[in-house]
């Protein structure tokens, strides 16, 4: 088409007239190639096969997300009965970023070598942990992600760190039985992980630790970690913990936590 | 050609070593029976079953024979004198060993000879159910033929096997070769097979009889439907080893995943456990036809892959070895490497087409496993996208014989069915538009990537003879493979290890040991 540059099939009318490019100040809309522009991408798959049909119930898929003017740019039969969409689209929503605010873990950004050299350096030994899926949670994958030697997504566990002592209690551990074992370890840190939030009882399992330690009288000698799919840092500090891993927490995440907390420079 | 120069008497040795290796180990095996390999008989022999608790029943009959200190005898001992004694059925007799009131001490009553011809139907029997479906396999491969190599290989892992099935035929549609169901995380680590059907699993979807009958059901109605035979995969690791490879073995499966060493030093499985339970898995296997997938791969997501890639050549020697011994033929030795060099550095792709070519030609009867960058991928998708496709182009130059392809969610999710779909055309179109390149180009004698792969021979055999002088179990106690260490005594499953008394009864392990009929040779 005479006049369009670098876009294919995708042509948009010009958006002036309805997308304003200034935003308030704070607010943030997505960048395409032009402030305010709103431009997303979107795959997905929709059990249809391919037709116009399919073409126009993604373009509604889309609209229906809020994007304006949706162009399905891919369609195309991903397995039988099923359609492959790739749709670009233009979404009119906004974020005021000045009113966000996040609690997050902080720690210095230290690489292997550097997590190493502060134990050793400031700490002059290394740094006990004890781990355990607590209650009835059978799920360790989070806790081995993070502990075992193999770690997750390329990322090692702490096991593989020479600064690190490491005792992984496994799956089903009482709280009693953590506390137990982590005082006998003269464990600095204990990892709780909740996978299973049914009835929310990994907040009734972690807030029940917390306060056996208190009663135990010990709670401040020690890191609590409390860690899981649907944990984050602002709930585990309400429960009582020193901090909390979601999601995509990798095992140096953790092992920066607690050099940052345990290795003050001497 | 693309080849890369390779020492023949530099590989000859290699062997040479990594047979004396594994011959050491192999005498502490021929030692030893474990709780996992009892079970494996019980159920060869047609026990089956779970008590009101949802324990197998192999497991209670195995487990009080082992805690009365008798299982060196072999449960097929008690078994047999079991049916001597008056049950009435394998199943019956079975019951007893776990249920009965009174313990078989052993003592009196019919000796091993007797148990041997009392149990010597039962053992044809369940060699006759391994040999069915290998002769089902090669019938049906013959009639309609699998795709062509590299054979494409995706993973669904939904955690409800009957979504999985219905992935994994989607997947066939794609254009996949070979279908793996991903087990529900730590699995490996459970010493006992769930049963039945399963609906709900974490990471994956638990390795049972009937999952792989479901899966298989799935997979060749794919098959009749696209023309082309489609390869099921599983998981014969961990702490039922043995036990699966007899599930795989008469539920056909064509691959699973078993490896010498991965158990001891990726979940910390104890190595004498370890040991015996592969030879025996392997012993069913090679019955079988099944393909192994050895995990060598792994060692370079936990180790280095530049400075490391030679101990991925060496344990390659080391599982054809442990192969060798428990009777698999090459054409079953799926040993498995890996494209996990960090992207950014410096001519790495010229690394990665060192290191697999150099794997292709030592191996060269074996089905090699080609495995796709994990480590270095990120949530960025899109590179993840190039990554992978970089990763084909070695696959198809050097003529891998499997490829897992990589999936450009890796960092983020078990993938969606419109990854997987991705993916497949990607290594399509990659495959197709380069299926002869390695025949048309040559390397350059004293380039980069020659040099890279007489480099990584020359440490590999010198990191073999390490092995050989401080034995193997001590070189995994020091960390010489993927720098993770282990000792002899510790790790999960080593009290599930016992040493076989003088009259050890074991019939059907006896047979799979026995040279192979004529008619399977």
């Amino acid at each position: 088409m005479e006049g369009e540059r670098g876009a294919g099939c995708l042509s948009f009318p010009c958006y002036e007239t309805r997308m304003p490019p200034i935003l308030p100040h704070g607010t943030r809309r997505a960048y395409g190639d032009r402030d305010g522009d709103g431009m997303l991408q979107l795959s997905f798959t929709l059990e249809l096969p391919p037709s116009g049909r399919a073409r126009e119930a993604a373009k509604r898929f889309a609209e229906a997300h809020g994007l304006t003017e949706p162009i399905v740019a891919t369609m195309e039969e991903c397995a039988e009965g099923f359609s492959f969409f790739v749709v670009y689209g233009r979404s009119g929503h906004e974020v005021d970023v000045s009113s966000i605010d996040v609690p997050e873990v902080h720690a210095e950004a230290l690489s292997r070598e550097e997590i190493e050299h502060r134990i050793v350096t400031r700490l002059g030994r290394k740094i006990v942990i004890v781990g355990a899926c607590t209650g009835s949670d059978a799920h360790t994958v989070g806790i081995d992600a993070i502990l075992n030697y193999k770690g997750y997504a390329g990322d090692n566990g702490l096991e593989s760190y020479k600064g690190f002592e490491v005792h992984n209690l496994g799956a089903q551990v009482e709280n009693e039985q953590l506390a137990m074992r982590a005082r006998a370890l003269s464990a600095d840190a204990i990892l709780v992980s909740q996978v299973i939030t049914q009835r929310n009882c990994h907040k009734e399992n972690g807030r029940a630790l917390v306060e056996k330690l208190e009663r135990d009288g010990w709670r401040r000698e020690v890191i609590l970690l409390f860690g899981g799919p649907r944990v984050d840092h602002a709930m585990a500090l309400e429960l009582g913990f020193d901090a909390g891993f979601g999601t995509g927490t990798k095992p140096s995440d953790v092992a920066r936590f607690l050099v940052d907390r345990m290795c003050e420079p001497r | 050609m693309a080849t890369v120069p390779m020492d023949v008497a530099k590989v000859a040795r290699c062997r040479v070593i990594a047979a004396e290796i594994a011959s050491d180990v192999q005498r502490y095996i021929d030692r030893h029976t474990t709780v996992g390999v009892e079970r494996t008989i019980l159920r060869a022999y047609g026990a089956d079953g779970l008590d009101d608790q949802g324990v197998p029943l192999v497991n209670i009959a195995v487990d009080r024979y082992r805690e009365a200190g008798l299982l060196g005898r072999g449960i097929a001992f008690f078994l047999g004198r079991a049916l001597l004694g008056g049950a009435g059925s394998v199943q019956d007799a079975a019951e007893r060993l776990a249920f009965a009131s009174e313990l078989d001490g052993g003592e009196d009553g019919p000796g091993p000879d007797e148990i041997n011809e009392a149990l010597r139907s039962q053992t044809d029997a369940a060699l006759a159910r391994i040999d069915r479906a290998r002769d089902e396999r090669e019938a049906m491969k013959s009639r309609i033929p699998p795709g062509p190599t590299p054979l494409k290989y995706v993973i669904v892992a939904t955690g409800n096997i009957y979504d999985d099935a219905v992935q994994a035929k989607a997947a066939a549609h794609a254009g996949a070769d070979i279908v793996a169901v991903i087990r529900a995380t730590a699995q490996s680590l459970l010493d006992y097979v769930p049963h039945g059907a399963t609906t709900e699993g974490y990471g994956g979807t638990f390795a049972t009889q009937e999952n792989f009958a479901i899966i298989r059901r799935a997979l060749d109605e794919a098959g009749e439907r696209h023309g082309r035979y489609v390869m099921q995969t599983n998981y014969s690791s961990g702490l039922c080893m043995a036990e699966i490879a007899w599930m795989g073995a008469v539920e056909r499966l064509d691959m699973l995943l078993n490896d010498a060493m991965y158990g001891i030093l990726f979940r910390d499985i104890n190595m004498c456990r370890t040991f015996v339970d592969q030879y025996v898995s392997r012993r069913l296997i090679a019955r079988s036809g099944i393909v192994i997938n050895t995990g060598e791969d792994n060692y370079l997501t936990t180790a280095d892959a530049v400075e490391k890639a030679h101990t991925v050549l060496a344990s390659q020697f080391i599982n054809e070895a442990f192969a060798l011994r428990a009777g698999l033929k090459e054409g079953q030795m799926g040993l498995g490497h890996a494209y996990e060099i960090d992207p950014w550095l410096e001519d790495s792709f010229l690394l990665e087409i060192a290191q697999a070519q150099l794997v292709r030609q030592i191996f060269d009867r074996h089905p090699i496993k080609w495995m796709p960058p994990t480590k270095h991928k990120t949530g960025d998708i899109f590179f993840a996208h190039v990554h992978d496709a970089m990763f084909d182009l070695v696959g198809i130059t050097t003529k891998q014989s499997i490829e897992l392809l990589g999936m450009f969610t890796e960092a983020i999710q078990n993938p969606l069915l419109m990854d997987r779909y991705l993916a497949l055309k990607a290594t399509r179109y990659v495959f197709g538009a380069c299926r002869h390149l390695g025949d048309e180009i040559n390397f350059k004698p004293d380039g980069i990537v020659a040099r890279r792969a007489i480099h990584v021979l020359e440490e590999a055999l010198g990191l073999l003879e390490e092995v050989r002088r401080d034995s193997i179990w001590d070189a995994i106690g020091r960390g010489a493979f993927a720098d993770v260490k282990r000792t002899r005594t510790g790790g999960r499953g080593y009290a599930g290890v016992v040493e076989r008394t003088v009259h050890y009864v074991n019939p059907l392990l006896a047979a799979l040991e026995s040279p192979a009929p004529a008619s399977r040779t």
